[in-house]
Order: C-alpha cells, then structure tokens, then sequence
C-alpha cells in the first residue's frame, strides 16, 4: 500500500496545523522486522498526544524517528512545516532509561544540552538551575545520579529536556520507572507543567488511565507493524484538580472505550 | 513538586576511625609477612632467607647505594616503553574501538600478541635489535601495549548507546559524542587495561633484564643468586614487586580522582 505524501488522507481525523506531522512513516527495520506501517498523524500545538499500543507495536520506533535519532524507511516528519532529517533544537527527548551521564552532576547533566550548544558555563548553569527547582529539586544540583532515587533521576532527564527550551517533549514511557504514588504525583506535575510552559508533548506509555487522565489525544496503535487505529481527542479539562478529574464520569467512560478497542488486539 | 522524603544517600560521618577495608589489607599484610617469617625459620629451604633478614638486606642495599643505581637503570627501559604503550596503546584503541576499518586492520595483531608466549618472543628481539636499551624498551612494549589496547577498544566499543543516543539527541556533534561521552564512559576500563599494561611492563623490563643483559634490579637478582646472597637476592625481588603494586594502585586513586568524581567518596 502506499500513501502518496501530496495529501494527507488521515489529517482530518487530527487538528491540520499539527506543530509536528507524520506523513506515511513506514519502518523496517534492518533484519525484516517491519515495525511502523503508513503512519499519518498530526500533533496539535500546546496539545499533549499520547501513544498508545501493544508492546512492540513500534511507539518507541516512531518518537525516535520523531526526534531524528532513527531514519524512518518511507515518509517524512514535518516539524514547523520543515522535513525533519536529524535531531533538532526544537525537539528534546526524555529517555526511558533515563540516559544520565553518571560522571556529572545533577547540575551538568541538566545543563548538558546548553553545554553542547556551546553556552557559557555561567548562563546554562543559571537556566539548569531554575530548573531544577522546577522539577523539585533544588538543593540536589551537587549530587550524583547514583545518588538518587529512580523518581528523582527521571525528574532530572526532564528537566535536561526542559532546559534547552524546546517547543516538542517527546517522552518515552517516562514514568514506567517510578512507583504508583510517585507515577500519580509526577502525572500532577506533568499537568501543570503543559499548562505552565506551552509546550508540545507527545508521549508514550502502557497505562490507558495514564493515557487518558494526562493526554487532549490519544493515538491508538495497532500490534506490530504498528499503524493509527483510531485517534481519539479525550475533551477532558486538565486544569480542574485531580481528583475532580479522575472521578469524571466521562474521564471513567474513555478508559473502559479504549480498554474494549484494545483489548481486540491481545486475543 | 517536593522532595522533602527523599534523603540522599548518606555520605561518611564526622568520625572516620581507620575503615574496615584498611584494618583487612593490614591484617592480610601481617599474615603473609609471618608466614613468610616462620617459613624462613624453619627453614623450608636454605636459599629462603626470613623476613626480618630480607628487610635487612633491603635497608642494607638502600643505604650503600645499589637499589637505587640499580632502580635508575630499570626504569629507564620501563618508562619509556610504557610511556609508549599508554600513549599509542590507547590511541590505537580508541581508534579501532570508534572505526571498523581500523578495527579490521590492527585488531588482530594485538589479539595474537596478547595470547603469544612473549618470553619467547625476546631472543627474536635480541637477534634484529642487540642488546641495548632500544631491545629493553620493546619488550615492555610488547608485553605492556596488547592489553592497553585491547581494553581501550573494548571500553569503547561498549560505550553505553543510550548515553550516545542521549547526546545525539541533544544535537551533539560526533566529536562532542566522542569527548562528551564516549571517553568518560569508557575511562574506568581503559585505566584498568593500562594498570594491568603496567603490570605487565614490570614484567617485560624485569623479563628483558634476565635475559638480554643484567642490569638494573635484573642484575641483582641475578648477582646475588650467584653469590647466594639470598636475602639480598629476595630484598631486589620483594622492592620490584612492592613498587610494581604501589604504582598500580596509586594510578587507580589517580583515576578516581581525574575521571570519575562521583567515585571519589565511599
Ligand atoms: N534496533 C532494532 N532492530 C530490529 N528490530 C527492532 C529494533 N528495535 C525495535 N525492533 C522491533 O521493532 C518492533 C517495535 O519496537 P518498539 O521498541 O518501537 O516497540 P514499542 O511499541 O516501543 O514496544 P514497548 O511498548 O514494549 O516499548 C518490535 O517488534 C521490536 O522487536
Ligand atoms: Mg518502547
């Protein structure tokens, strides 16, 4: 099958002035593993998206091949209406397995990408360290990733992505690490954050309530190889508190919907 | 957010008596110099002198000047061959660790030097190269620079790929990717290859002393073999091998100092 990349038969199901666009993005990987099959998605701006899928259905494959760090084998990236062809300053990746270099510092490792843009180490250490005190933790800026809890060192990776100021997160499954009190805690956080720094998410994860509770879109993923099933925009107000939401009636609909639509594929 | 239930983990206290690891290294340093001592006493053989004897011998041979003449000339051969065994070793590591071509092409000679019986190897040298310093310096080479090698291209070949990944995505250059990540993160083994390259230079100069020419601590062994002098025969080995452990582990302390800060405590 092929989607010619002139017109984009999908964009009418998303917002047409998706920040960041999908057009036919196929993946096969070296080997013959086909993992992403005809991808057409549109990331609205300011809006956080969420990937949803069945283990292996190639979410981690396609934020990769969002932020440039994988080359897709058809089909092409629009980020700001540019072809993406590598990694870019208007994207910034939060990491499963945290990717902390254990050699620096809270301070350096949040700095990292200011230092790799080459900014003074007096001005990026001032942004790493505002924060840091946004991410909660302040007072850490000395201490060493060995040092921390698992929580606090996803904290730290988000604020490395944070600090180069960015217009796209792409977030990796990025609280899989944590346990359930701090996972709802850092879903609270994540919240206000969208609402605070107008940002573009897009983000991967397993849990549907998750998905739900933290996404306006929720992009469900067919098994392997992964293709848009349905896209779903949840309408759900995030700025109300957290316990109103996850007591919304239509909040607890959305989850059994999705649940059932999913629930087709683990037969 | 907060973090006020999270409590980092703890460093030392105020007090710091002398640490278990250190009690452990001297009660292990008593136990082999007594069973030494008692083993001379018996004695097990008449060419083993005692401890206390050998420790004589070694302050003897201090004082009148021959451990240290016989120290200049060892090291001679043993820094500079190891000062080109670090240096191109490491190089040449690197290089075959980030390039498959360069991977291709040197791999192999240094995984055959390495499983190589090299005291074999040294009449070979002795044949093109004579038996001056210039034949000393390249059988620590050859002993010190597989090893230095061969660990700086497996620590880099292995560097973390999400750490790379990381680095990439953050719009790093491959140099950046190169000195940011790659070489920190592979530090700690290409230390470990050279203390162990180190090592095994001690063993090349001693090697090179026995069998080329005696000279330096190769010389005293051997002389005071024939007079049997046995303690002063003991004293040369025991200050080579004490030296050759002290350099090592201070290159490690150096390391954790230079490379990897968030070591140094603990
Ligand atoms: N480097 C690779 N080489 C070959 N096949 C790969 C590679 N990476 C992933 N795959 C395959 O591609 C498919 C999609 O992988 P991907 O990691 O994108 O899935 P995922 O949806 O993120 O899964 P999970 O939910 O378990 O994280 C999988 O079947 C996997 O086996
Ligand atoms: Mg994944």
């Amino acid at each position: 099958m092929s989607i010619s990349g002139a017109t984009d038969p999908v964009e009418t199901a998303t917002k047409p002035d998706g920040i960041v666009q999908a057009r036919g993005i196929s993946k096969t990987y070296d080997g013959g593993i086909q993992a992403l099959e005809g991808i057409d998605l549109g990331f609205p701006k300011g809006e956080l998206t969420t990937l949803l899928g069945p283990s292996g259905c190639g979410k981690t494959t396609l934020l990769k091949i969002i932020a440039g760090l994988l080359e897709p084998s058809a089909g092409t990236i629009i980020v700001n209406g540019r072809a993406v062809t590598g990694p870019g300053p208007e994207r910034a990746f939060v990491f499963q397995d945290f990717a902390l270099m254990p050699w620096a510092s809270v301070l350096r490792n949040v700095a990292f990408g200011l230092e790799l843009r080459g900014m003074s180490r007096h001005e990026r250490h001032a942004i790493a360290r505002s924060y840091i005190a946004k991410v909660g933790l302040a007072g850490f800026e000395e201490r060493y990733p060995h040092e921390l809890s698992g929580g606090m060192r996803q904290r730290v990776g988000l604020a490395r992505a944070l600090a180069v100021d960015a217009e796209v997160l792409l977030m990796d499954e990025p609280f899989s690490a944590v346990d359930e009190q701090t996972r709802r805690k850092f879903q609270e956080d994540l919240l206000h954050l969208i609402q605070s720094e107008n940002k573009t998410f897009i983000f991967v994860t397993h849990s549907i309530e998750e998905a739900v509770y933290v996404s306006d879109q929720v992009v469900l993923l067919t098994p392997r190889p992964g293709a848009v099933s349905r896209v779903i925009r949840t309408g759900l107000d995030h700025g109300g508190s957290p316990e109103e939401l996850r007591r919304n009636k239509r909040y607890l609909d959305m989850v059994e919907e999705i649940w059932q639509m999913l629930r087709e594929y683990l037969v | 957010m907060t973090t006020r239930d999270f409590e980092p983990v703890g460093r030392g206290g105020p007090f710091r008596p002398l640490s278990s690891t250190a009690v452990w290294r001297l009660a292990s340093f008593v136990l082999v110099f007594g069973a030494w001592e008692f083993a001379g006493r018996v004695p097990i053989s008449p060419a083993f002198p005692t401890f206390g004897a050998t420790m004589a011998a070694l302050f003897q041979m201090t004082l009148d000047g021959s451990m240290g003449r016989a120290y200049l000339s060892t090291l001679q051969p043993l820094l500079i061959g190891l000062l080109i065994s670090g240096v191109f070793g490491i190089l040449a590591g690197v290089a075959m660790g980030l390039s498959r071509l360069f991977e291709f092409f040197v791999a192999p000679v240094f995984i055959v030097l390495q499983a190589a019986p090299v005291a074999a190897l040294i009449p070979l040298i002795t044949f093109i190269y004579g038996i001056g310093l210039t034949a000393k310096v390249i059988a620590v080479c050859i002993l010190a620079a597989p090893v230095i090698v061969l660990n700086s291209y497996k620590a880099v070949r292995n560097a973390s790929p999400s750490l790379i990944e990381m680095c990439r995505a953050f719009q790093g250059s491959r140099v950046q990717v190169i000195a940011k990540i790659i070489l920190p993160d592979a530090s700690p083994l290409i230390f470990a290859g050279l203390r162990l390259g180190i090592a095994a230079g001690f063993i090349g100069v001693v090697l090179a002393e026995l069998l080329i020419t005696p000279t330096g601590i190769g010389d005293l062994i051997t002389y005071h073999r024939s007079v049997a002098d046995y303690a002063e025969m003991y004293a040369a080995i025991f200050s080579i091998v004490a030296f050759a452990a002290i350099t090592v582990s201070s290159l490690q302390k150096l390391e954790t100092m230079v490379f990897r800060p968030e070591k140094k405590e603990g």
